[in-house]
């Protein structure tokens, strides 16, 4: 009988823990697909976060480090500069990088560390039951914000894509959806493409991947998909937020 | 044998490296050493100071309330510290910088015109080395010999010609209390 | 071998090159600047990593990283930058990561001073961070034990799979002194087969991590820590007496004050008083037995704990030791105040008046 499909090396036997609709495994595959593909994953080292996908050590097939709440890029810069030729990332929630993070994601694109980060942006707190994180939407509802968020009370969401733009370090950032089969393509061409610049030595690689939680946002699946690409992707625009090489051409 | 020496004077006088110089000498003697400083913000521009111990026997504490000599570059620092001298002790003034007199009785006092003599020397930063030279002549915890063939280590290579210049300094401070 | 005169900061930095070290990540803080200085230049020589972090919480979990991924990494800090990396010391810790961090204490609380202190002893020998675990604490009181310590960190570290501490203090990193490079006696290490550096052929990834959610894990977790520490306050303890044989007060000091107590051994021993030195030098373990059973000789009659402290912090440790067998004196300056060789014979003389 011909293999028509098959799980990808790059990821474990592990039964995935997210809840149903939450966009993680698409987004774990085509990581795990893209070390797979540029014959990286034998060398290498990824950092997992703390939020929902805290527990991806256990998903990835290569080495992996679970670091304290938002502190893998500092993690990731230990490894890197120690570990120069091989290919190392995070793996990071909209709370871990861009709320208690914020201090080390922004010294690791300055200093043009050459990781690449995962940027998963589900607007949400997810693990903790649905606080509001500095991604939330205007308007969006959390457990902390419970008539929705306000710019008086928290300002405005931040897109980090966009900021770590403004730092020579960081020399790629893109920003992608896993929402159906044309963006699922577009998301793992831009993750690969972030990998290859990493191995390429050109500096700090960044992939922000907006994503559903249907669970703390209240939806089924279907519903938050079409949410996310709404609400979402009005505010956080997609595509190629930033390539060096192109500005050089 | 134990000699407890304090050096101070404002940033910038040289009163960490007579006291390195110290320690350094002596260690090459096979005393015992201990150099600590002052630190912090007052070692830029405010008066910076040095605790030495030079011993027979291994050093105790490093830093002391009470010291057998007293080296102070600036007027502020014999004012600071000569009352932590230890009776019979004996003060080092740089006369050029310091007009007060030592005023206690029981304290030998020494005055070192340091920055004239470096001037009829040849260069105005060998001041230490006049100092140096004084304390060494006067204490005879040293042998000059030891502190020549320190200064020739440590110019040693293409400072090579800063040797004669502060070999002199030294002799000339040891001629002041000879 | 000939000596050669050394500043404590350097000579850490010096010391952990020699000993290996692959990468260091720091912050500057007064007093310990000269270490990220120092290695900035030295360590790329030997083909070793500095990176000069963001801050210090950033800089523990570079250390984190690095030692996760097999490599001898150190971070160096003062107190208010210690405070910063117990979030990182906890990981490492949890994960069993080896790694040095190296505490040139200052005073506190809050700001503080920059001036030399030992309000750090409890932070450094509780572990510091949240949950269940231990530091080994070297505290030496010179620059040469400082240099054999910093080497010899490195193996304690790697046999054990844990952060090691040097808790020195400003004076002893600002402080010149003659040394000797010693040979360090190399330790039997085991290989580093856990480590996450890539599986490079290996049949199953590696994983760093503290994270065991389910508490029967975690329960087992601690149970392993709790053995393995018993195993290293086995075999790691240390201390040193000085003139105890026939004291009749003895003081307890660690650091800085210890050597300051050493200048007044002299003045009391001449003065016909009969006075000892008890120097731990792991702070954790702490050589309670031994102190123990120094409290049991007759001839010592009390004791006198002197720390860098205005509360007493060691003196918990001494309590346990001495088990009520002879009543304790304390004396503490904090701040950057350091308690003198007067005051130290003051209240040596008046602990053996209190029991007479």
């Amino acid at each position: 009988m011909a293999i028509v499909y098959e799980k990808s090396k790059g990821l474990t036997d592990a039964e995935l823990h997210y809840c149903p609709g939450c966009n993680h495994g698409i987004i774990h595959k085509l990581v795990a697909e893209s070390l797979v593909e540029l014959g990286l994953l034998d060398d290498a080292i990824g950092v997992c976060p703390v939020g929902c996908s805290v527990f991806a050590y256990n998903y990835f097939s290569c080495d992996m480090l679970e670091a304290a709440h938002g502190r893998a890029p500092a993690v990731a810069t230990g490894i890197k500069r120690t570990h120069p030729n091989q290919a190392v990332f995070t793996y990071q929630g909209d709370g871990d990088l861009a709320s208690i993070g914020a201090a080390e994601i922004v010294h690791a694109a300055m200093r043009g560390e050459k990781f690449t980060t995962i940027f998963v942006n589900n607007a949400i707190y997810g693990m903790t039951g649905g606080q509001m994180a500095p991604t939330t939407l205007i308007g969006q509802r959390a457990t902390t914000c419970q008539s929705g968020r306000t710019v008086e009370q928290a300002g405005m969401p931040i897109r980090m894509a966009e900021m770590l733009s403004t730092l020579d370090g960081c020399v790629y950032a893109e920003r992608v959806c896993v929402t159906d089969i044309a963006n699922i393509n577009k998301a793992k061409k831009a993750i690969k493409k972030a990998f290859e610049k990493q191995m390429n030595r050109e500096g700090f690689t960044f992939i922000e991947v907006l994503s559903t939680c249907p669970t703390n946002w209240g939806m089924t699946p279907l519903k938050a998909t079409q949410w996310l690409k709404e609400n979402m992707a009005a505010y956080y625009p997609l595509g190629v937020i930033k390539d060096s090489s192109a500005e050089v051409k | 044998m134990k000699k407890e020496i304090i050096i101070s004077g404002f940033g910038g006088q040289g009163g960490l490296a007579i006291g390195k110089n110290l320690a350094e000498a002596g260690m090459d003697e096979g005393l015992n050493v201990t150099w600590a400083p002052s630190y912090g913000p007052e070692m830029r521009g405010g008066t910076a100071n040095c605790s030495v111990v030079l011993s027979d026997k291994p050093v105790g504490s490093p830093v002391f309330a009470r010291c057998t000599e007293l080296i102070a570059l600036n007027e502020p620092s014999l004012e600071k510290f000569e009352a932590g001298v230890l009776p019979g002790g004996t003060v080092f003034v740089n006369s050029d910088v310091v007009t007060d007199k030592v005023s206690r009785p029981d304290l030998k006092a020494y005055y070192i015109p340091c920055a004239q003599i470096a001037e009829e020397v040849g260069n105005p930063k060998v001041g230490n080395m006049v100092m140096l030279g004084a304390y060494v002549a006067a204490t005879k915890v040293l042998k000059p010999e030891t502190i020549e063939k320190m200064i020739e280590t440590m110019f040693a290579g293409p400072k090579a010609k800063f040797i004669p210049l502060n070999i002199e300094a030294f002799r000339r401070g040891m001629a002041c209390v000879q | 071998m000939a000596k050669e005169l050394w500043k404590g900061n350097e000579a850490i930095a010096e010391a952990a090159i020699r000993a290996g070290c692959d990468c260091f990540f720091g912050y500057p803080i007064t007093p310990q600047s000269e270490v990220p200085e120092y290695m900035s230049v030295h360590l790329p020589e030997h083909g070793g990593v500095f990176v000069q972090s963001e801050s210090e919480v950033a800089a523990i979990n570079m250390v984190y990283g690095a030692a996760g991924a097999g490599m001898r990494a150190m971070t160096s800090s003062s107190s208010p930058g210690i405070s910063l990396k117990q979030e990182g010391i906890t990981y490492l810790a949890g994960a069993e990561v080896p790694a040095v961090i190296v505490n040139c204490m200052r005073g506190g609380p809050g700001l503080g001073t920059i001036q030399p202190a030992q309000g750090d002893y409890y932070q450094a020998t509780r572990g510091g961070g949240n949950g269940d675990y231990r530091t080994v604490v070297l505290a030496p009181s010179n620059v040469q034990e400082t240099v054999d310590f910093v080497q010899e960190a490195f193996d304690i570290a790697d046999q054990y799979r844990n952060p090691v501490v040097i808790l020195a203090d400003g004076l002893i990193g600002q402080m010149m002194e003659p040394i000797e490079w010693k040979p360090i006696a190399k330790r039997d290490l085991p290989p580093k087969d856990w480590a996450a550096c890539g599986r490079k052929g290996r049949d199953h990834h590696n994983v760093i991590n503290s994270l065991f959610i389910d508490p029967e894990e975690c329960n087992q977790l601690n149970n392993h820590l709790a053995e393995k520490y018993a195993e290293i306050a086995k075999n790691e303890v240390r201390w040193e007496e000085v003139e105890c044989e026939d004291a009749e007060l003895v003081i307890t000091a660690y650091g800085t004050p210890a050597r300051i107590a050493l200048t007044a051994l002299e003045t009391l021993r001449a003065d016909g008083i009969k006075a000892g030195l008890f120097r731990p030098i792991t702070l954790w373990p702490f050589p309670e037995k031994a102190l123990h059973e120094l409290a049991a000789k007759e001839h010592v009659r009390a004791f006198l704990d002197v720390e860098m402290s205005s509360t007493g912090q060691m003196i918990d440790d001494v309590r346990l030791g001495v088990e009520g067998q002879k009543p304790i004196s304390f004396l503490g300056q904090a701040g950057g105040v350091m308690p003198t060789v007067e005051e130290i014979i003051e209240a040596a003389k008046n602990a053996l008046k209190e029991v007479k």
